[in-house]
């Protein structure tokens, strides 16, 4: 139980790296990966309100009652939630407009309410902080090599600037959202098969 | 029951203390949301009936009070003088209020150009009020003293074929762009030569 706080932020780097180990969290995962941009942007507003609620949630534990604890943990999460799109709004308003409904959607998100319940309910700030800054910036590297993927060969751009010139026919059906399964799909294999190896 | 109790107030702090954090945050994030609007939403369509003009109009509005509410009027300079004003107003489309700018000549009250700025239209059959050209340069040069309709009700303006719920929401928020600023007239002058 005694990990240090920096085991706590590896894991989530790697070994329980979401959404490809730790699969949860697939609906954004799956929507906005079309450009990189969306991607990084999905995964440092994930990564701030997961870091936010889960050292809150951690100050707080010995407060909250068991039997309301969702319900506080949806009412941290969702404060949260709102400072980001605000501030997106204010400061990233072509950002916000693409990533559109699956800001607010952060709420429901699983990996943020799961690391909540699992993990910063049960112990203490330090670690939590150190486990929620390591869910989010996995899950900020996973969007990032998922988008880089859908939108180098769907698009043939990487952040909107093109790769390999004019000629280049993309295979469009990578940007598409079947695509996103699919692209998902070849992560988790080689991601399983990396695994496997170890 | 004091179990119950406890329960209770506890949901209500956490309630309260979030409510606060957001208000904050709205007031203090408030004023760029704005801009950031105008600039995303408004700026385009803007740049588009105001083509050629030597200023910026985004930055170049004023505000004024119309009874409860406050309008915003943005200038176009051409050739040196403050002729041309926009204003945005609303009309009920298929799904929702469609915002429609529209750019009047202060001269002879005369429409220089409309944009739809915001809609909930239906993508490929409403949402065409916004994005075919053709509907949109109908209203150019009319006096914003016509009633405009469309040819069903009798009107003059053509239609989006199969969207006639949502080009009948741009006529009327044309036609009440037009009672607005011939409401405001008065001031609308003064205030452009300030």
């Amino acid at each position: 139980m005694a990990k240090s706080a920096f085991q706590e932020f590896k894991k989530g780097l790697w070994a329980e790296i979401p959404p490809f180990r730790l699969v949860l969290g697939l609906c954004p995962t799956l929507a906005v990966t079309k450009s990189v941009d969306n991607g990084v942007g999905m995964g440092i507003a994930l990564t701030f309100v997961l870091v936010c609620s889960n050292i809150v949630i951690s100050l707080l534990r010995k407060v909250i009652p068991k039997e309301v604890r969702i319900a506080c943990f949806i009412v941290v999460i969702a404060s949260f939630v709102t400072v980001v799109e605000l501030v997106m709004q204010a400061y990233a308003y072509s950002l916000f407009l693409q990533l559109g409904i699956f800001i607010p959607l952060i709420v429901v998100n699983c990996i943020v309410l799961g690391r909540a319940e699992a993990f910063a309910s049960k112990n203490g700030v330090i670690a939590s902080l150190a486990d929620g800054l390591g869910i989010g910036i996995g899950f900020t590297l996973s969007l990032t090599a998922l988008s880089i993927f859908r939108e180098v060969l769907g698009e043939g751009t990487f952040n909107h600037v093109s790769v390999f010139g004019p000629s280049f026919q993309p295979f469009s059906f990578l940007v598409e959202a079947p695509g996103a399964f699919v692209a998902l799909g070849l992560m988790l294999c080689i991601m399983n098969m990396l695994g496997k190896k170890k | 029951m004091r179990k119950m109790l406890r329960l209770f107030v506890v949901v209500v702090i956490f309630a309260a203390f979030s409510g606060g954090l957001l208000a904050a945050v709205k007031s203090m994030t408030g004023e760029r949301i704005e801009y950031q609007q105008l600039k995303f939403v408004k700026g385009p369509v803007l740049k588009k009936i105001m083509k050629g003009c030597s200023n910026d109009p985004l930055a170049d509005r004023f505000k004024i009070k119309d009874g409860k509410e406050e309008r915003t009027f943005f200038v176009g300079v051409f050739n040196g003088k403050r002729d041309i004003v926009a204003l945005e107003s609303f009309g009920k489309g298929f799904g929702g209020n469609i915002g429609v700018l529209v750019g009047i000549d202060l001269r002879n009250d005369k429409i220089v150009g409309i944009g739809v700025t915001t809609h909930s239209e239906t993508p490929g059959v409403g949402a065409r009020v916004k994005t075919e050209p053709s509907f949109s340069a109908q209203f150019k040069g009319k006096s914003i003293r016509e009633p405009f309709k469309v040819r069903a009700d009798g009107g003059q303006i053509d239609a989006v074929s199969g969207a006639t719920y949502s080009s009948r929401g741009v006529c009327s928020a044309v036609a009440s762009a037009g009672k607005i600023y011939l409401r405001l007239k008065p001031e609308i002058l003064q205030k452009i030569k300030s």
